[in-house]
């Protein structure tokens, strides 16, 4: 422990430092302006069912969608050094897929909505290995590579749904997106718990991280070692497709209705920054999957935050760009280093050592 | 060599005959409809199909369409028209400048315009007349019916959709002089950019202050959407016997189901059915007697909402 | 020698961090000489061009110009000096004109107008011999000319010293004949060049004088027509290490009787020429021949490295397809890439991610090495390869280059290969721990494992290997064993034949 601490703190910041201060600094921030903030509460809900209420559970409610596709984007970054813009298209044609299933069955049971689910996962898998092919066989840019499904992505979802706003109607679908009968917790939050599991069963029970790591970092040496890396980037994309069909059926079950233009929009640039707040590189290379899902958590913190301090509609996106850049700037290396130092300095007192000797 | 000439000849004679009698058996009226696509919006969709079903073969229309959200494209679109030789052009233009020469030529040519749902900036006389919306109205039609509950305090949360579009500003606007004026409470006024998500999102962070309200008045259906499962999730009562009163916008099909429920108490609309309108002006044949038409505008209170109008005027399905 | 000195560098030191580049290196160019600049790689050459540009600041010594001391802070402060360089890519732009291309980022350029620049161009142009038009695109000229439109950029700077780094080597013999005269122009006319190349026919063919460099230090410099050309391998490839213990001298290392481990006919890559190759169980040999020469791109090929174009390949006499690395690794390959950093290492992962990177490979995505195994792998050859590092957890780049060697070592190691290709595995690497490898390389071999050793210095591959391939040209030139395996036999092979 006493270790760990001083690994946090004296030498190189620890990967996971900088999304766990920039959560901490929200939450210390929102406890002094209201300090019932974080307080949870039992509620009815209009079904009946006592379940959880307050700030934080609908922070880590509403942040499901972009922690699960943040996991999916980790790897991704990690593998092609590149980011894929075109999750949020992908998930509004995931969730279109999950709704023409569901509405084309005349009654929803849960195995519908299974097969509806696995349809959708197919269709979203499609789409990333459609976007993965390009990356790693092509060698495009992952961004430009994504643009393409960005640009065109709902439009495909409108012609899925062959017209604006389909709805469905079924206890199992509001089950998903809001409670279970008789379980407190948001499912929502209970999926990215499921999935993060997922992650670390996946890591467990293969070498995929190191593989990706070593393909990320570097591509040469990881082909010398026998690795395909061609076949490591598919795979990464592959897995944020499933990532993607998941987000997107949430999205769609939370309210009942697909709506391609707004479902899960923007989200794209929330994923990445969630990567970024989570200390991984987007230049790829190795990384850390929980500290995307803090930084999913971190946004969506900041979120709530202005909402509750009723900031004005046009001013929000301004507020969020400074505490981002914020956030940002402390979490870059020039800033590491320096604060490296200085605790350093604190921790052995007057005596000057640099960062390199601590670590040794 | 030979025999292919033939029958291209014998083809073309065939092609020739046929038009003649197409030609000979009914007169069609030549319409050419240069609009937005459908895609854009729940409100485009009802638009096209609306057109597409009045202007039919059946109502003795020749019907000609081009989609686009470009300028450009719909400028090129309306002048392969003129030049095709339309009997009536029919105009909601992405933008409203660069149109003059279009219309000039279409004068020049004969050919009547009739501007619909969106206004264009040239000389009236270059146009017979314009069928539009008037956003403002309708956010006045609403907060009028909202006034007319006779609520002892008005305790508003005001959801808006994307900052800065017509719908956005015309809504809000006739709300925001009740809370100038004083006569109701602005609890909470913010953009979800017309996703159902961040409404969601939005309501449950007022719950959480524990502030009071008693009015969500969402700026469309499915940002209604996503406050009521705010509502429900938070066991608060909604809709005509329920604590908070839920107002909409658009009558997409499911918000008015859900308005027949009585989980919701309003819903207003842009209406999006001008062609019925141009149609019947196209058939009388005489000059319309003023330029600008405003289309008349809905809204639908849950009380009296029947499964007929539904029908009627819904959106989707 | 009453040449006028155009150029002199006394004492030249440039020490990077761990690394001494050059020690003391002096080096004098006279008025209208060419003077080539010889080494292997590390030898300094390129440190020496590069404080010479001002690309590199120098920790000490003094250069002069014309007998005036000068202090050269950027490349820019050099252009000053009346010192150019072209270096071997064309650094100018092909989208742009021979004459835009010839004035751009000059400073006398922004107030002339198109017109007058190009008439001047084409008078340089014609001046020199170059055939292009000064309104030509550039990307539209051969590579041999826009290397000469690069010198007439340098020559129009009134350049005094012209450094060609490389320039000979993407052109074709009738193009190298150009540049050539263009050369033994600008040398009459007083201008100082510098001639940095490996093919050992140009020096001879063109240059005046030689100096040569080794691991940082100067050997000599010698009037070109009194230097042999196998005087001058064996000055490049030097005689150290002679104080180290002979290791392994005496030992047998005929193993002629053992099985063909590993046999190749014809085989060819991308980069490779055909060429025929086999190797016993428990031999040593290796492949030499100067930079360039292609014994890197050889056992590339061997391993799968470069797209194989052709060859059949027999392992233990039952024929193989090995196109990829993984197919060679599964045949009982292990390679040692001759650029640690960028072949070798991953630099952000830890000693223990790096050791056991090629096992897990090779074990396959659903067997992961659990973590309790790979530390003990990792400890295990930290204490056999006396690897020093903080912990099996440091990130393997912040090791020195000798260690960040031994780590590749062990991940191949740890694979327990049957054939172990090690590429340049002791360039850079301080002697005691270049010393340990040579007697890794040995003790495997007693063990069993077939290993290819190729290194640039021939008395590290004498001692080791008991057979050697020399190759020149990217030919296998020469097959050396048994009492052909001496210095002087080696440096004949490489240089050509003539004694």
């Amino acid at each position: 422990m006493k270790e760990k601490f001083k690994r946090l703190f004296s030498g190189g910041l620890g990967q996971m430092t900088i999304p766990i201060i920039a959560l901490a600094l929200l939450v210390i921030f929102n406890l002094i302006r209201d300090t019932s903030f974080f307080s949870i509460g039992i509620m009815h809900n209009n079904d009946g069912n006592a379940v959880l209420s307050g700030n934080i559970i609908t922070i880590i409610n509403g942040a499901s969608e972009l922690a699960i596709l943040a996991m999916g984007m980790t790897l991704v970054t990690a593998a092609c050094g590149g980011q894929d813009i075109s999750v949020g298209a992908a998930a509004a044609i995931a969730g279109s897929v999950f709704v023409k299933v569901l509405k084309a069955s005349t009654a929803i049971s849960g195995g519908t909505v299974v097969l509806a689910f696995l349809c959708a996962c197919i269709v979203a898998m499609l789409f990333a290995l459609f976007n993965g092919t390009l990356v790693a066989v092509f060698k495009i840019q992952p961004m430009i590579a994504t643009l393409i499904l960005y640009t065109c992505g709902r439009s495909i979802a409108y012609w899925i749904n062959g017209g604006a706003t389909p709805t469905v109607y079924s206890s199992i679908i509001t089950a998903i997106g809001g409670f279970i009968p008789g379980i407190p917790v948001p499912t929502p939050v209970l999926i990215v718990v499921v999935m993060a599991l997922l992650f670390r069963v996946l890591f467990h029970f293969t070498s995929l991280r190191l593989f990706t790591q070593s393909v990320g970092i570097n591509g040469d040496a990881a082909r010398l070692n026998g690795i395909n890396s061609t076949f490591i980037k598919l795979l990464s994309f592959l897995i944020l497709g499933v990532c993607v069909a998941v987000s997107g059926c949430i999205g769609v079950s939370r309210l009942g209705l697909i709506n391609h233009e707004t479902l899960l929009l923007d989200i794209e640039m929330d994923t990445i920054l969630a990567v970024a707040i989570g200390g991984n590189s987007l230049g790829g290379g190795k990384f850390k999957i929980g500290g995307s899902i803090i930084g999913a958590y971190v946004i969506q913190t900041l979120t709530i935050t202005l909402y509750a301090m009723k900031v004005s509609s046009t001013d929000v996106k301004a507020y969020k760009a400074i505490v981002i850049i914020l956030m940002v700037v402390i979490g870059s290396p020039v800033v590491k280093e320096r604060f490296g130092k200085f605790m350093a300095r604190l921790v052995h007192g007057s005596k000057r050592v640099s960062v390199k000797g601590v670590e040794e | 060599m030979k025999r292919k000439t033939l029958l291209l000849v014998g083809l073309l004679v065939l092609a020739c005959l046929l038009t003649a009698c197409g030609k000979d058996k009914d007169e069609l009226i030549k319409i050419g409809v240069v609009n937005n696509p459908p895609s854009e919006s729940g409100y485009r969709e009802a638009n096209v199909k609306d057109m597409e079903a009045v202007f039919s073969k059946d109502n003795g229309y020749d019907l000609k369409t081009f989609y686009s959200i470009k300028n450009d494209e719909q400028l090129q679109a309306a002048q392969g028209f003129i030049t095709e030789g339309v009997d009536y052009l029919l105009i909601s233009a992405a933008e409203t400048t660069g149109w003059d020469d279009v219309l000039k030529k279409a004068k020049e040519a004969g050919i009547k315009v009739y501007l619909f749902d969106r206004m264009i900036n040239v000389d009236a006389s270059l146009y017979e007349a314009a069928v539009v919306s008037d956003m403002a109205k309708e956010g006045e039609t609403a907060v009028k019916w909202l006034l007319d509950q006779n609520l002892s305090e008005y305790k508003v949360i005001h959801i808006q959709g994307a900052m800065g579009s017509d719908a956005q500003i015309g809504r809000t606007n006739a709300l925001e002089e009740q809370f100038k004026s004083g006569k109701m409470t602005k609890v909470a006024q913010q953009t979800a950019s017309w996703s159902e998500d961040e409404a969601k999102k939005i309501v449950e962070a007022v719950i959480n202050s524990g502030e009071d309200f008693n009015v969500i008045y969402a700026e469309n259906d499915g940002m209604a959407k996503g406050a009521v499962a705010a509502l429900d999730a938070a066991g608060i009562t909604h809709g005509v016997d329920g604590k908070v009163i839920v107002m909409g916008f658009d009558c997409n099909k499911w918000a008015l189901r859900e308005l027949l429920a009585k989980k919701w108490n309003y819903d207003g609309q842009c209406s999006p059915f001008q062609a019925k309108i141009i149609s019947d002006l196209i058939k009388s044949g005489k000059a319309p007697s003023q330029k600008t038409i405003i289309n008349e505008e809905k809204g639908f209170d849950a009380k009296t909402l029947t499964q007929s109008d539904i029908d009627t005027y819904g959106l989707g399905d | 020698m009453q040449e006028e000195c155009l150029l002199t560098m006394r004492q030249i030191d440039k020490r990077f961090p761990g690394v001494v580049a050059l020690n003391g290196v002096d080096f004098t160019l006279r008025k209208g000489e060419i003077h080539a600049l010889m080494g292997e790689n590390g030898a300094g050459k390129s440190t020496l061009i590069k404080v010479l540009t001002g690309v590199y600041q120098m920790d000490g010594g003094e250069i002069r110009v014309e007998g005036k001391p000068i202090f050269i802070k950027s490349p820019q402060d050099a252009q000053n000096h009346g010192i150019s360089t072209v270096y071997q890519e064309i650094t100018l732009c092909p989208n742009l004109t021979v004459a835009e291309n010839m004035f751009i980022g000059r400073e006398d350029s922004v107030w002339v107008r198109r017109g007058k620049y190009e008439k001047r161009a084409e008078e340089i142009l014609m001046d020199l011999g170059v055939p292009a038009r000064s309104t030509q695109q550039l990307g539209d000229c051969s590579l041999a000319v826009q290397q000469m439109v690069a010198i007439a950029r340098a020559v129009d700077m009134k350049c005094k010293v012209l450094i060609l780094d490389e320039p000979t080597s993407s052109l074709d013999d009738k193009e190298v004949q150009m540049l050539f005269s263009l050369m033994k122009d600008l040398k009459s006319q007083g201008v100082g060049i510098i001639f940095v190349t490996h093919f050992l026919e140009q020096v001879y063919e063109v240059s005046d004088r030689i100096t040569v460099l080794r691991n940082g230090e100067l050997v000599g410099e010698y009037l070109t027509e009194e230097l042999p050309q196998v005087q001058l391998v064996s000055k490049m490839i030097g005689k150290e290490l002679e104080e180290l213990s002979n290791l392994g001298e005496t030992e047998e290392k005929n193993s002629e009787e053992q099985e063909v481990f590993y046999e190749a006919e014809g085989l060819s890559s991308s980069a490779a020429r055909p060429f025929d190759f086999s190797i016993r169980k428990g031999e040593v040999n290796g492949f030499t021949g100067l930079l360039g020469s292609g014994r890197s791109e050889s056992v590339r090929a061997i391993f799968g490295a470069d797209k194989v174009n052709g060859g059949t390949v027999k392992i233990k006499g039952q024929e193989v397809k090995i196109t990829r690395p993984i197919d060679a690794m599964k045949n009982g390959i292990g390679y040692l890439a001759e650029d640690r950093k960028r072949d070798g290492i991953i630099a952000d992962l830890s000693v223990r991610e790096n050791i056991i990177l090629a096992m897990q490979v090779m074990n396959g995505m659903f067997k992961p090495i659990s973590r309790s195994e790979s530390e003990a792998f990792a400890d295990e050859y930290i204490k056999v390869l006396n690897i020093k590092t903080a912990s099996r957890e440091t990130p393997v780049g912040s090791l020195s280059g000798g260690n960040q060697q031994k780590v590749i070592l062990a991940r191949w190691l740890l694979t327990h290969p049957d054939y172990l290709i090690l590429d340049e595995p002791t360039r850079g690497i301080d002697v005691g721990t270049k010393l340990e490898i040579q007697k890794l390389v040995l003790k495997l071999a007693e063990e069993g494992v077939s290993v290819t050793f190729i290194s640039s210095e021939v008395e590290e591959m004498l001692r080791t290997c008991s057979r050697l391939i020399v190759m020149r040209d990217r030919y296998i030139v020469g097959e050396l064993k048994g009492s052909d395996l001496n210095q002087t036999q080696v440096m004949k092979t490489i240089a050509g034949g003539e004694a």
